[in-house]
């Protein structure tokens, strides 16, 4: 009898299957890695198991967790169940937490229900936990608040909470998704630890081939609500059997043909950015504090030519967005020049400003909040159009948004229709339209594809290479994600606590990087093909 | 947190000052000569430039202004020319019925609203959550002194339990209690029933949140999860309404007083303003601006109480 078993599970919300016929097993001290796409029902499967569908939602089938049957389970046995045998850990560490409670608190809560201790030994083995989790006394006491602490320090408190009293299966559905990659590979490393130490089960819920890949024992591939394939992770890998594991694989790998770099025109660059530094005050402590300022960013220095691509990757936190705002002359630099086809950004007039917006646009990352839902296509690809010199006519306004809309893919009847009648990727597409509307020379895209699907991702990435050559687009991305710097830049510059720390050609840096925050960078991003050589070692052993 | 309240006490003596101004322009530009007003139509006007002068009417705005101001720092409201006794006797009079009057009101309106809201909001969407809704509905409809004639028909004319009216003074506090029983009903339902709509939708919007789920998950009930967890987060948007309705059952009482026939602060003005009496209408809208800066003060202290996220001074 294996901990946790589902057999063909079916969840529907009233007639629309979710879920048809799912079913997978977790073992003891084993990590299973659920591998789907965005509505292929991963995070259902966890909640059915969890007992905790949303309102409406049916369950058939049959799921035990140590032989107790979940599906029927009355709900107050569910919640002696809950927190202490089965337990979970969810995807966005900065809303899971209650802001109101201390971190001891809300630790101790769930020793506390369960075991009936008194508040004092729940406290002391919510400190014990948090420590084990890597959150030392020293800095973290029990009676910090939630809002104290960066992501993946609030990511360890949930852990804490979930692991609190030695359950036998965790769910952790996409726990490092809202994090950077070297706090990913740290908090998966944990929770390999704590599979390890405990023989806990785990499974593993992830979009991200590469990430599961590392860590999982075995695989269960999910699409539309089926399984696709299941087995050992190495087998699966290797041999790619199933068509959807074949594209997903290749989807995370995925690198656009790219024409070779073009010859750098030695000429003057695009754009220049010069000695730029932006300081925030700090918060005073008292009234009476001297005010201090926090350097975001700190003396950086490069410039982008035209055609060429750049990727600026760094970790959360490290300042790449301060910059990018700063270059979008959304924000003014405290010390520095930014020179955009020689003329000056950050003290620029309005007007200047006008024309140099018209050549210098942004992709923003989600590209579900950047659009109004209560205008059409036509009206928010063509925004940007008033930068235009002269205004142009109705008509001349709807054939640049038709071309633009094809230039990316879409056909110029979508711009009759909202944005939520798109999907993701889509949308992704209609604000691409909508950055090169005016034609502009530079476009800056912040996190552009974190929040898509491997295989949506994939065609982006195309996109942004087809319209680098076909409009001779320079490029400034900026993402803690090395599979972008990888796929569509000519030169990436690493980024930590301000400064620049190491550019060079993509391959190089990628490859063999020189200064320690790069190493960090590089080690931490997950790979499909290490990881894959990693398990065949670990067989061979 | 020290700054926090630092920073809110002093953009309230900010605004009490503003404010004063506001109060003593309005009624410097209104109409009427109180020294007219007070000696009647047939005085001759060696009589009124005798008053004006003892009271000081012949001096220019701006002085007689910082002469208010400064008699409002020390107390001293002025003198009533309708009563012939100081202001300030005569709102310590009055505040006797009025305070007590809002507390319990007050008291009454919390105690029905937030269980009410939290319970509609556990029960989202069912009918019992439709059918309370609905009352409370009607509860907002409702016009407080038609409230308050029914309250007196049944309770004081027919069941004969509650005096319909007056106040018999804090001598026998039984007796003063029974006479606010009917005003405090008929001034909290209204208030309960925007209250308590405010407070489910608060829930509401609370429970959908990610840490109930996480909550949830440790294994806590449901109820427990409602009052420990979500109570506490859908605070902010309940104690805003709060401080407003606390503002309007000071001031906002004069209908329900003169229903009741109760001496209170909102009688008071309202006789005030009929007979002209500028003296006590300025002090007493000093009073009500001071109570109102008070209060706000009150419910931004208790948001700092509730979410540690505010007590950063901003």
């Amino acid at each position: 009898m294996s901990l946790l078993e589902i057999e063909n599970l079916r969840v529907s919300i009233g007639q629309i299957p979710i879920l048809n016929g799912v079913s997978l097993t977790v073992e003891a001290g084993e990590i299973m890695g659920l591998v789907g796409e965005s509505g292929s029902g991963k995070s259902m499967t966890a909640l059915t198991a969890m007992g905790l569908l949303p309102h409406g939602m049916e369950a058939f089938g049959r799921v035990t967790l140590d032989g107790v049957d979940i599906l029927s389970a009355p709900e107050s046995a569910m919640n002696r169940l809950r927190g202490h045998d089965i337990a979970m850990v969810f995807q966005e560490p900065m809303t899971a937490l209650n802001p109101l409670k201390t971190i001891g608190e809300q630790v101790a809560e769930g020793i506390r229900w369960h075991t009936g201790a008194n508040r004092a030994d729940a406290e002391s083995r919510a400190r014990a936990m948090l420590d084990r989790v890597g959150l030392p006394e020293s800095q973290f006491p029990l009676n910090r608040y939630p809002h104290e602490l960066s992501g993946g320090q609030r990511q360890r408190v949930v852990i804490a909470m979930a692991c609190a009293l030695n359950p036998k299966l965790l769910i952790a559905d996409e726990p490092t998704t809202a994090l950077d990659v070297v706090i990913q590979a740290q908090i998966l490393d944990l929770l390999q630890e704590l599979v390890d130490e405990g023989r806990m089960g785990l499974l593993l819920i992830s979009h991200d081939l590469a990430v599961v890949a590392q860590y999982a024992d075995r695989l269960t591939i999910l699409r539309d609500g089926e399984v696709m394939e299941a087995g050992e992770t190495a087998a699966i890998l290797r041999e790619q059997k199933h068509p959807y594991t074949r594209q997903l694989a290749r989807a995370s790998t995925h690198v656009p043909a790219r024409a070779k770099a073009p010859e750098i025109a030695s000429g003057k660059p695009l754009l220049e950015v010069k000695g730029v530094a932006r300081d925030y005050p700090v918060r005073r402590t008292s009234l009476f504090a001297p005010r201090k300022t926090f350097r975001a960013v700190d003396d950086v220095s490069f410039d982008i030519q035209e055609r060429q691509s750049v990727a600026l990757v760094g970790r959360s936190g490290c300042g790449k967005s301060t910059l990018a705002r700063i270059i979008l002359a959304l924000d003014k630099p405290s010390d520095g020049s930014v020179t955009f086809r020689g003329k000056d950004l950050a003290h620029g007039s309005q007007a200047e400003l006008k024309s140099i917006r018209r050549d210098l646009q942004v992709v923003f990352q989600d590209p579900y909040g950047s659009f109004n839902p209560r205008h059409r296509v036509e009206r928010l690809v063509g925004e940007p159009l008033h930068l235009m010199e002269k205004p142009l006519t109705a008509a001349q306004k709807r054939d640049r948004v038709a071309e633009a809309l094809q230039q990316v893919g879409l056909s110029p009847s979508d711009m009759h229709k909202y944005p939520h009648e798109f999907s993701g990727g889509q949308r992704q597409r209609l604000s691409i339209a909508r950055a090169i509307i005016t034609k502009p020379k530079l476009i800056v895209a912040d996190e552009p594809v974190s929040a898509l699907d491997v295989s949506i991702r994939a065609q982006i990435l195309d996109l942004f290479a087809e319209l680098n050559e076909q409009l001779g687009l320079a490029y400034l991305f900026i993402t803690h994600d090395l599979t972008v710097a990888r796929a569509v830049s000519d030169v990436t510059m690493v980024m930590h606590a301000g400064k620049i720390v190491e550019r060079g050609p993509t391959s190089e840096v990628l490859s063999s990087p020189k200064t320690e925050p790069a190493r960090a960078l590089v080690e931490a991003a997950p790979d499909l093909e290490q990881a894959l050589n990693k398990r065949l070692q670990g067989i061979q052993r | 947190m020290i700054v926090y309240v630092t920073k809110r006490l002093v953009i309230g003596l900010v605004t009490l000052l503003l404010a004063s101004v506001v109060v003593f322009g309005v009624l410097e530009i209104l109409p009427g000569d109180p020294a007219r007003i007070m000696l009647g139509m047939n005085a001759g006007p060696d009589a009124l430039e005798a008053l004006r002068q003892e009271m000081g009417l012949n001096q220019p705005a701006p002085v007689r202004f910082f002469q208010w101001l400064a008699g409002l720092v020390t107390g001293d409201l002025g003198r009533s020319y309708t009563y012939s006794s100081p202001v300030i006797d005569l709102v310590q009079e009055r505040l006797v019925v009025s305070l007590p009057l809002a507390l319990i009101s007050l008291f009454l309106s919390t105690a029905i609203a937030i269980p009410v809201g939290v319970f509609a909001a556990s029960r989202s969407g069912k009918l019992s959550d439709t059918l309370t809704m609905g009352t409370a509905q009607i509860g907002i409809a409702l016009p407080n002194f038609w409230l308050a004639l029914l309250l007196v028909y049944v309770f004081a004319v027919g069941l004969r339990v509650l005096p319909a009216g007056g106040f018999p003074g804090w001598a026998d506090p039984v007796e003063a209690i029974k006479s606010l029983i009917l005003p405090s009903i008929s001034l909290a339902l209204p208030q309960a029933a925007i209250l308590a709509r405010v407070t489910r939708s608060a829930m509401v919007e609370t429970l959908g949140e990610d840490f109930i789920r996480t909550a949830r998950a440790k294994g806590l009930p449901r109820r427990k999860v409602l009052w420990r967890h979500a109570l506490r987060n859908a605070m902010i948007p309940v104690l805003t309404i709060l401080g407003l309705q606390f503002s309007f059952l000071l001031a906002g009482t004069i209908i329900i007083e003169n229903v009741f026939y109760l001496p209170g602060l909102g009688r008071l003005i309202f006789q005030a303003i009929n007979q002209r009496d500028l003296i006590v209408v300025e002090g007493v809208v000093m009073l009500l601006v001071a109570s109102l800066i008070l209060i706000n003060l009150a419910v931004d202290i208790c948001y700092a109480i509730v979410d540690p996220r505010l007590r950063i001074g901003r």
